[in-house]
């Protein structure tokens, strides 16, 4: 048996081995999708359904709000994240470890659940409601709102983005810091130029997953009011009420082209490393 | 310590704090008003099991059919997933990374709009659409990428080529070799995969509430349910059915992943 015949058996059963996956892929992902892609088309608006997002005013209104909500959570999320995360990766102290799996529990949390957590802090029998009725006679009840699904989804991304952060100050090397102390930098200046470059890539990587899930999350805005104004509950009622296929379609394939432009986008920025976090 | 680094420690201790109570303060109250007589008066008005008895006999079934679930996807993604794991370690290349890319496009993409390409393409097969199998797809799709990704991280760093080679010069048949050689030693991806693939299987809501019908429910469908129609109290039970549930995976989890450091939890649904 020459080199090449070796070869190719090895090649023919890689392919075999693979095969049952591509199959599964194909039969329940691909031609499902190109047939959405087929019904977002075929409607009364035709291809110009894909448009709709941007020439209709409800569904425009619907995007700007559900792009601001995932820009503002992922801006809250990487600040509060990153500090908390950068303390927890640099010191060692009595109940770290406590803390850390108190962070560690939420992530397994589905977004129905988190949707719950918001209605238990902010909603009619809350706890924040409860402490202000107390304190100023008037219960503070936002969980039902826009506001409500900013605390959901801040909720659902912190302890994420901290973990990633973690993780990333554990590889950052203390050696660069300290050369800058010693040329006099100040706290703020190396926090600034070399911690915060240091963890770019994990703070990009983080934050893309944090947009994109934010974007496309269902569960917290279908647990706290189905008629709060962002992109996939208007798809759901577009589908369930309105029977409204191929608008449904279209919009659910923009949103998609949308979450999985900003993880590729931030893939290229932050390099390799993000293939194995996502 | 100086002062100033003492308080900048302790200042970053508190804001650490308020962090981790901002995400265990509710859980703590779902607790609470799961096992309280009356959430609305508290603790006073009496612990209690009647809840749990009542969500018992409302949503055992959901139980049932989510944990069944997660063992046939466990199931399906280790058979599909290890092997294709596998032939990705083995010839790394474009075509590799375009199929690891092709097979992450259902988590990248958000749950609503695979599920509605699902109904649109198989919901005229209605025996199919009407049972479990129709929501363990869209679970497969989802968890699959996981698997992949776990297994293919611990086999490309080991010398697969060389462990079987030697395997070979013994005489060690290829499904010998990759039950007896590679199988073993991928086992921390494999064993890390698999807990991924449960955690999430059981929390999945987006995928499945489209795909669900009256008669197949999973948790957090029934959570859904309850939590729009039941009263607090029983939401909150029901919460903590769903608590009890996933803190053994998630402390398997956390064990696991000790000696390897990075959290792989990363990606998933809300």
């Amino acid at each position: 048996m020459n080199r090449l015949t070796v070869m190719r058996r090895l090649d023919t059963r890689l392919l075999l081995l693979a095969l049952p996956a591509l199959v599964f892929f194909c039969a329940f992902w691909l031609l499902p999708m190109a047939r959405l892609a087929q019904v977002a088309a075929g409607g009364p608006r035709g291809i110009a359904a894909y448009a709709a997002v941007i020439t209709d005013a409800n569904y425009f209104s619907s995007l700007v709000s559900t792009l601001l909500l995932s820009i503002a959570v992922t801006l809250v999320t990487l600040v509060i994240a990153g500090i908390a995360g950068l303390f927890l990766g640099r010191n060692t102290f009595f109940g770290k470890r406590v803390l850390v799996s108190m962070l560690t529990f939420p992530l397994a949390f589905p977004g129905v659940v988190v949707g719950f957590m918001v209605i238990m802090l902010a909603g009619r029998q809350g706890l924040i409601g409860s402490v202000t009725d107390t304190l100023f006679g008037y219960p503070l009840v936002f969980a039902y709102s826009m506001a409500g699904l900013f605390l959901g989804y801040l909720y659902f991304s912190i302890p994420r983005v901290i973990l990633t952060v973690m993780a990333a100050v554990e590889k950052l090397d203390p050696a660069l810091e300290e050369a800058a102390r010693s040329l006099g930098a100040s706290p703020w200046q190396v926090l600034r130029d070399v911690v915060i470059p240091g963890l770019k890539p994990a703070l990009i990587s983080a934050g893309a997953i944090s947009f994109a899930t934010s974007m496309g999350a269902f569960g917290t805005a279908f647990t706290l009011a189905t008629n709060i104004n962002v992109l996939p509950i208007t798809i759901y009622t577009e589908f369930t009420n309105y029977a409204n296929f191929s608008l449904a379609a279209a919009l659910s394939l923009v949103l998609g082209m949308i979450t999985w432009i900003a993880l590729a986008i931030a893939r290229t920025l932050a390099g390799s490393t993000v293939a194995a976090a996502a | 310590m100086s002062l100033r680094s003492r308080s900048r420690f302790i200042a970053q201790l508190a804001f650490t704090v308020l962090v981790c109570l901002f995400l265990i303060v509710p859980v703590v109250l779902s607790v609470l008003a799961g096992l309280s007589q009356n959430f609305f008066i508290g603790i006073r008005s009496g612990l209690t099991l009647r809840w749990i008895v009542e969500v018992w006999s409302l949503y055992a079934d959901t139980i049932f059919l989510s944990l069944g679930i997660a063992l046939a996807c466990l199931a399906v993604t280790l058979v599909l997933g290890v092997p294709i794991a596998y032939a990705l370690a083995r010839k790394p290349g474009r075509a590799t990374r375009l199929i690891e890319e092709l097979l992450v496009l259902p988590v990248a993409v958000p749950g609503l709009a695979t599920a509605l390409a699902l109904i649109l393409f198989y919901g005229e097969w209605r025996g199919f659409r009407g049972s479990w199998t129709f929501i363990l797809v869209g679970h497969v799709l989802f968890t699959l990428p996981f698997m992949v990704r776990s297994v293919l991280a611990v086999m490309a760093a080991i010398d697969l080529a060389t462990l079987e080679e030697a395997a070979a010069s013994v005489g060690a048949g290829f499904v010998q070799r990759f039950l007896d050689v590679i199988i073993p030693n991928a086992r921390g991806g494999i064993l890390a995969g698999a807990l991924m693939v449960v955690t999430l299987s059981v929390g999945e809501f987006n995928i499945t509430w489209m795909l669900h019908t009256p008669l197949t429910k999973t948790i957090p469908v029934g959570l859904a349910d309850s939590y729009a129609s039941s009263r607090l109290e029983i939401g909150s039970a029901y919460t903590v059915v769903f608590f009890v549930m996933i803190v053994p995976l998630l402390i398997a989890m956390q064990w696991l992943s000790r000696d390897r450091k990075a959290p792989k939890m990363l990606v998933d649904e809300a």
